[in-house]
C-alpha cells in the first residue's frame, strides 16, 4: 500500500509501541473508525464469511459483511467458493437482498445488470440500445467493471475472505502454534449448524474483542463458570499468542486442585459463593475431543472467534457498526455424529452462551459499561499490565497477554 | 374448529396475564410456578424456528431449570437494572385434546432501563401447550419465538 492513510487529528497521543495501555479515543473517534475500515477490514486481514457447509450447491449464497462492506459469498459453477462486494457496478444497489439462499443467476433488481457467480459483470440490459438509439457508449467494456472480489480461503470448513492479495495464507496468519486448535474442534467430525443468533451491543467493537481475549475476567465476572468448576483460574491451562499478536488460543482443562477455593477466598472475590443448582443436568458434559480440555477460545484478527465451552461449540463474528455500536453474530455448532443424548446435552448447556447466557450474558453489557465509563476520558489510557507488558504466551491464565497481542497487531496494521 | 369452553378461555386469559405480571412486577420467584415439573420452556427466533434449528437462547426442560435461572438472575448474573412491560394479544387456540390444548399468542415486550431508556425490546409469539390441573392451567410447554433475530445487548429477564 503506497498511498498515505491520513493523519488522525489530535488529541491522539499514544506512546509509540505501547501495548500495555490504550487511550480511550481509540474507541471513540470516527476518523479511527474510518481508518479501521480501510486498513483492517479492507486491508491485509482475513475476515470470517461463512461455513462451506452453508453453500454446498452451485448458486447457494450467503450475504454477510466485512467491516461495513456488504459481501456476497457464493458457490460457483466450478464448485469453488467466490466472494465479492454485494454491490452492483452500475449505481451501487445490493445484489443479494436476503441473508442466504439460492440464485439461478445474479441479476440486479434495479436495471437488470447481471453477473457471473465469479462476480464478473456479464450482462447489461439494453446495452446496445433499441433500433440504433440509446445504449452504452461504444467504448464501454464490461471487463474490469465489477464489484471488488475477495480472496477466499477455507480452513476446516470455515470460509474466510480478504480484500488483500498480500495477506499470508491463513495457516501462517494464525501461526503454527495456534492452527492445530482449529482442527482440534472442526477437523475430526462433521459440523452442523444448530442455531444462529445476533446481538447488537452498545460499544465499540474492540471492547468486545478485548473481552474474547481476556482469560483474566472469566472466573470473576462470570460467577457461574467458577462455581461449577467449569473454569477456575487455578485449573491447568495456557494462553498461546502468535508472533504478531493477531491470533491467540486460551485453553483450560479440568484438574483436581485442592487449593482452588483458598485462592479465591484470599482475593475476596465474588467468584467464591455457595450458589447451587436445583437441576444440575444442565451442566452434564463429555470430554468430547478426548484431551481433557473443556474450554477453548481461539481468536483471529480482526473479528472472529471459535470457542468450546464444555460442549457448546460456537463461532462469533464481530462486525463494527460505527464507533459506539457493533453486531455480534453467533453460529452454534454440533456434529453430524452426535447421538440424540449428546445433542440434548448441547441444547441444555446452551444456557451458558449467547444473549441470555449464564456465562455470556455479562459480556453483552460489560462493553457498554466501558463505553459509558470512558466518555469524557479520551486522553486516559486503560491499564493492561496483568501478566506483564508484552504479548507473550503464558502458562498462566492470570494474564492479559492476548489482549496486548491484539493491540500489537492493531497498531501494526493501522500504522498507528 | 378448535373450541375451548368459555370458562377455560377466561382462565387462559387470566393465566397468561398473570404470567406476564409476575415477570413485569419483579416477582420472578413465582414465574416457574406456571409450569409443570417436567416442561419445556425455550426462547428462540423466527428464523431458527422456521428453519427447524432447535438450539435456543434459553432452554429448560424442568421446573428446576427455571428455578435455577431465577436464582442465577438474582445471585450470579451481572446486568443493568431493568424491567419489562408485556402486552399480549388474544390467544388463538390451535388444538384441543381432552384436558390439554395448544395455543399461539402474540406478545410485545418493552424494556425499561435504569437510565430511563425505553425500547420495544422484543415482539413475537408464545406457542403454548397447557394442561388443566385441578382448577389451574399449567404450561407443559412454552416456546417463545421472537420475530427478530437480533437481541439488544442481552436477554436477562425471561420473556
Amino acid at each position: 500500500m503506497n498511498e498515505t492513510v491520513g493523519v488522525i487529528d489530535p488529541p491522539s497521543h499514544w506512546p509509540s509501541g505501547k501495548i500495555s495501555g490504550v487511550p480511550y479515543w481509540v474507541f471513540q473517534r470516527e476518523d479511527v473508525y474510518a481508518r479501521e475500515q480501510k486498513q483492517l477490514f479492507r486491508g491485509n486481514c482475513w475476515n470470517f464469511l461463512c461455513l462451506d457447509s452453508e453453500i454446498t450447491t452451485i448458486g447457494d449464497y450467503v450475504a454477510t459483511h466485512v467491516g461495513d462492506t456488504p459481501v456476497l459469498v457464493i458457490r460457483g459453477r466450478d464448485g469453488e467458493i467466490y466472494a465479492f462486494e454485494n454491490r452492483c457496478a452500475h449505481r451501487g444497489a445490493l445484489l443479494a437482498l436476503k441473508n442466504r439462499g439460492q440464485m439461478k443467476d445474479i441479476t440486479c433488481v434495479y436495471h437488470g445488470w447481471s453477473y457471473s457467480f465469479e462476480g464478473d459483470l456479464v450482462g447489461i440490459a439494453f446495452k446496445d440500445g433499441i433500433n440504433g438509439k440509446g445504449g452504452m457508449p461504444q467504448d464501454f467494456c464490461m471487463n474490469g467493471h465489477g464489484p471488488k472480489k475477495l480472496r477466499v480461503t477455507t480452513l476446516h470448513g470455515l470460509v474466510f475472505g480478504s480484500f488483500s492479495n498480500d495477506v499470508p495464507d491463513i495457516e501462517e496468519y494464525l501461526g503454527k502454534k495456534v492452527v492445530p486448535y482449529v482442527g482440534r474442534i472442526m477437523g475430526k467430525k462433521t459440523p452442523v449448524i444448530l442455531g444462529r443468533f445476533s446481538q447488537t451491543l452498545p460499544n465499540n467493537w474492540k471492547h468486545y474483542i478485548e473481552n474474547t481475549k481476556d482469560s483474566y475476567h472469566a472466573s470473576i465476572l462470570h460467577l457461574f463458570f467458577n462455581t461449577f468448576e467449569i473454569n477456575r483460574m487455578s485449573q491447568r491451562g495456557e494462553i498461546i499468542v502468535n508472533d504478531w499478536g493477531g491470533a491467540h488460543v486460551s485453553i483450560s482443562g479440568t484438574s483436581g486442585n485442592g487449593d482452588v477455593k483458598a485462592a479465591y477466598k484470599t482475593e475476596q472475590l465474588r467468584a467464591d459463593s455457595n450458589f447451587g443448582l436445583k437441576d444440575p443436568s444442565m451442566l452434564k458434559g463429555m470430554d468430547e475431543f478426548g484431551d481433557g480440555i473443556n474450554i477453548q477460545v481461539l481468536s483471529l484478527f480482526p473479528g472472529f472467534a471459535l470457542s468450546q465451552i464444555q460442549n457448546v461449540i460456537h463461532l462469533r463474528q464481530i462486525l463494527p457498526r460505527g464507533p459506539e455500536s457493533m453486531q455480534l453474530n453467533w453460529t452454534i455448532l454440533g456434529f453430524d455424529e452426535d447421538t440424540p443424548e449428546q445433542r440434548l446435552m448441547r441444547m441444555r448447556q446452551g444456557n451458558m452462551v449467547g444473549a441470555a447466557g449464564f456465562v455470556s450474558m455479562e459480556d453483552g453489557c460489560i462493553g457498554g459499561f466501558v463505553q459509558r465509563g470512558t466518555a469524557g476520558s479520551s486522553d486516559v489510557d486503560s491499564l493492561i499490565e496483568m501478566g506483564g507488558r508484552e504479548a507473550d504466551s503464558s502458562e498462566s491464565r492470570v494474564t492479559e497477554s492476548a489482549i496486548r497481542g491484539f493491540w500489537k497487531a492493531y497498531r501494526r496494521e493501522m500504522a498507528l | 374448529m378448535k373450541k375451548l369452553d368459555i370458562h377455560l378461555r377466561l382462565l387462559l386469559a387470566e393465566t397468561q396475564a398473570n404470567y406476564s405480571r409476575v415477570i413485569d412486577n419483579d416477582q420472578l420467584e413465582n414465574w416457574p410456578e406456571f409450569f409443570e415439573e417436567r416442561c419445556l420452556y425455550r426462547i428462540t427466533t423466527a428464523e431458527n424456528f422456521r428453519e427447524g434449528l432447535s438450539f435456543s437462547l434459553v432452554y429448560a426442560d424442568s421446573k428446576g431449570m427455571l428455578q435455577d435461572r431465577v436464582a442465577a438472575l438474582r445471585d450470579a448474573n451481572i446486568y443493568e437494572q431493568q424491567s419489562y412491560r408485556h402486552v399480549l394479544g388474544t390467544a388463538c387456540i390451535l388444538d384441543v385434546q381432552g384436558d390439554t390444548f395448544r395455543s399461539e399468542t402474540s406478545f410485545m415486550v418493552a424494556r425499561v432501563m435504569r437510565t430511563g431508556d425505553t425500547t420495544l425490546f422484543a415482539t413475537g409469539r408464545y406457542i403454548d401447550a397447557y394442561r388443566l390441573v385441578s382448577d389451574k392451567l399449567l404450561l407443559t410447554e412454552r416456546v417463545v419465538v421472537c420475530d427478530s433475530n437480533t437481541i439488544d445487548t442481552l436477554l436477562a429477564l425471561p420473556l
